[in-house]
């Protein structure tokens, strides 16, 4: 009897660990797989914007990619931002517990659910006709683009966590502000969303993340440059789209840049993550 | 001085109304374009995708660029179908949920169990770190380990290894979550019995969460289903069906990838994501309705 509890508690721990060693084997061969690249061009792979991969001229830098991640993820939280509020406002506070909020719901989970590869099909072949039709240059390929697909990914993630802490906002708070003649608007804007700041704010941290990973839809709509992009309706390319693209041909010193530029990203986004995370538990 | 007050204690109510109308408008037009891209995009699929599917379409490999290419110059259907990136990511999916479920679940435990320990904190903060890996970055993982080391090659395995990784963080939240919403006092009934603890596990843990369970594990599936890019980089695709894991293996989101590229076959496209999509969504739904029923 004593003997099987045991064999429980060991297999259930060691059966966890598995979890760690996971995530160290991932930073370890990340490490192992850019050493090479680091060796050969040291802190200048982060600053150098030369991405060659002709041989004999071989070199390699990330800041062509480090820059058009950072673009299209900032600027897709801004137009994501907008629109995720409202919906977050319009699920949680002013429509909750009504069947048209179960609805609504229902439809932003499911945009959570769509392959980024479908989002990239649909950017290609809708939206970026659209925006040459309205006088987008490069035929509409470039780092708007991208950031307008990755705004609608982002959304699901951005709303789900606030719609939830928005909901939360205890009603005798607001039932005061009523109380003392406050119309609706200036609830929610100086009782409800201060309240709810922190969570709504961790659910954007969290979104950003997401949009910094994210590779279909980019790669088909970024246009692909390797160059730092020049304005927000340029072509350029990010450190996940770059993986994906050059990773067919990719041997020796090229494919330990990519590794390198993947080990840039999973720390960029852990470190991302982490921050969205400790507000989070903050709050609890 | 009497001037002054009056102008204090002015009525604002008017204006103040208006504001707070125009807000809920912009509140109610924002969440209508929010969410009117799920049915543009679902209608550009079904408009452009639905007269290519057919029994053929699902159990007939793809056809080679030449055959497409003569189809189409003849204004006949193209031939063919993508049986082969159905049973692969059939074989791929599958594959990592057999990998993940048992690691998850028994995570899940572990950390139900534990709550305050301190290694308990460390398994759930890293657990939470894997979840917010790119899944690109996870398909370099597979490559480095499976396709390096273990398979010498591209392979199905490396493809679910990576999927198994991206899926084993949403298991173990769900199993936490759904353990914990269940009453103490059922669990403490069975140990004061002296049953044994993995009974207690397999025989009133899982059953009575079970619904949960099964939400968390149909949602982890839905979310890889689709995934394309860490497949590129260990799965690779395949023009025939293949069932052996150490091969490489195509599936639907790679062969929708390979269309996209091929001009030739660029018109199945729509109908291969149609079906992708629908196999999404009923996951999706599936699961959701097992989560509405619990409550």
């Amino acid at each position: 009897m004593v003997n099987s509890e045991k064999i429980t508690k060991i297999v259930l721990i060691s059966v966890s660990l598995l979890i760690i060693v996971i995530a160290g084997g991932m930073v370890f061969s990340l490490f192992g797989g850019a050493i090479p690249s680091f060796k050969e061009f040291g802190l200048k792979f982060i600053v150098s914007n030369n991405w060659n991969p002709t041989e004999g001229k071989e070199n390699y830098g990330a800041l062509p990619f480090i820059t058009g991640t950072l673009l299209t993820s900032v600027l897709a939280l801004i137009i994501a931002l907008p629109l995720s509020f409202s919906t977050s406002l319009f699920l949680g506070e002013y429509y909750r517990n009504k069947r048209i909020s179960k609805i609504i719901g229902t439809m932003v989970d499911l945009l959570a659910g769509i392959p980024s590869i479908v989002y990239g099909l649909w950017g290609f072949y809708v939206l970026r006709p659209f925006l040459v039709s309205l006088g987008a240059p490069n035929q509409g390929f470039g780092v708007f683009t991208a950031s307008i697909i990755l705004a609608i990914m982002i959304i699901p993630y951005a709303t789900s966590l606030s719609n939830e802490i928005i909901a939360m906002v205890p009603s005798d708070l607001k039932e005061a502000a009523y109380s003392l003649g406050a119309t609706r608007l200036e609830v929610v804007l100086n009782v409800t969303v201060p309240a709810a700041r922190s969570g709504v704010v961790a659910g954007y941290i969290l979104a950003f993340g997401r949009a910094l990973g994210e590779t279909m839809a980019v790669t088909m709509l970024i246009g692909n440059s390797n160059l730092v992009p020049k304005g927000l309706f340029a072509t350029g390319n990010s450190m996940a789209s770059l993986i994906a693209n050059q990773f067919g041909e990719a041997d020796g010193l090229k494919l330990s840049s990519l590794i390198a530029i993947g080990l840039i990203l999973f720390i960029l986004t852990g470190i991302i993550n982490a921050i969205g995370k400790f507000i989070i538990k903050k709050m609890e | 001085m009497v001037k002054e007050k009056d102008s204090v204690i002015k009525d604002h109510s008017g204006s103040r109304l208006l504001k707070d109308k125009i807000f809920l408008i912009g509140i109610i037009i924002f969440s209508v374009i929010t969410i009117s891209p799920i049915l543009l995009i679902i209608g550009k699929l079904i408009v452009k995708g639905y007269r290519q599917i057919s029994l053929d379409f699902l159990i007939e490999t793809t056809p080679n660029t030449f055959e497409a290419m003569t189809s189409i110059a003849n204004g006949e259907r193209i031939p063919g179908g993508i049986a082969n990136g159905i049973t692969g990511t059939l074989l791929m999916v599958l594959l990592a949920a057999v990998i993940a479920i048992p690691i998850g679940l028994i995570t899940g435990i572990y950390l139900y169990e534990n709550q305050e320990k301190r290694l308990a904190g460390v398994i759930r903060n890293i657990s939470d770190i894997l979840q917010g890996v790119p899944s690109i970055v996870l398909g370099l993982i597979a490559y480095l380990w499976v396709v390096k080391h273990v398979t010498q090659g591209f392979s199905a395995l490396a493809g679910s290894t990576a999927l198994a990784i991206m899926m084993l963080p949403m298991i173990v939240r769900s199993t936490e979550e759904t353990f914990k919403m269940i009453p103490n006092a059922i669990k403490e009934a069975a140990l004061a019995l002296g049953v044994p603890y993995y009974r207690v596990i397999l025989q009133i843990l899982i059953p009575t969460g079970f619904s949960g369970l099964l939400t968390g594990i149909l949602l982890s599936i839905s979310r890889v289903i689709g995934e394309t890019a860490p497949l590129m980089l260990t799965a690779l695709g395949s023009s025939v069906i293949n069932w052996d894991v150490t091969k490489p293996t195509s599936s639907i989101p790679l062969l929708i990838w390979e269309f996209y590229n091929d001009p030739n076959m660029v018109d199945l496209i729509w109908s291969s994501s149609l079906l992708l999509m629908g196999i999404v969504l009923a996951f999706n739904l599936i699961s959701k309705q097992i989560a509405a029923r619990r409550r």
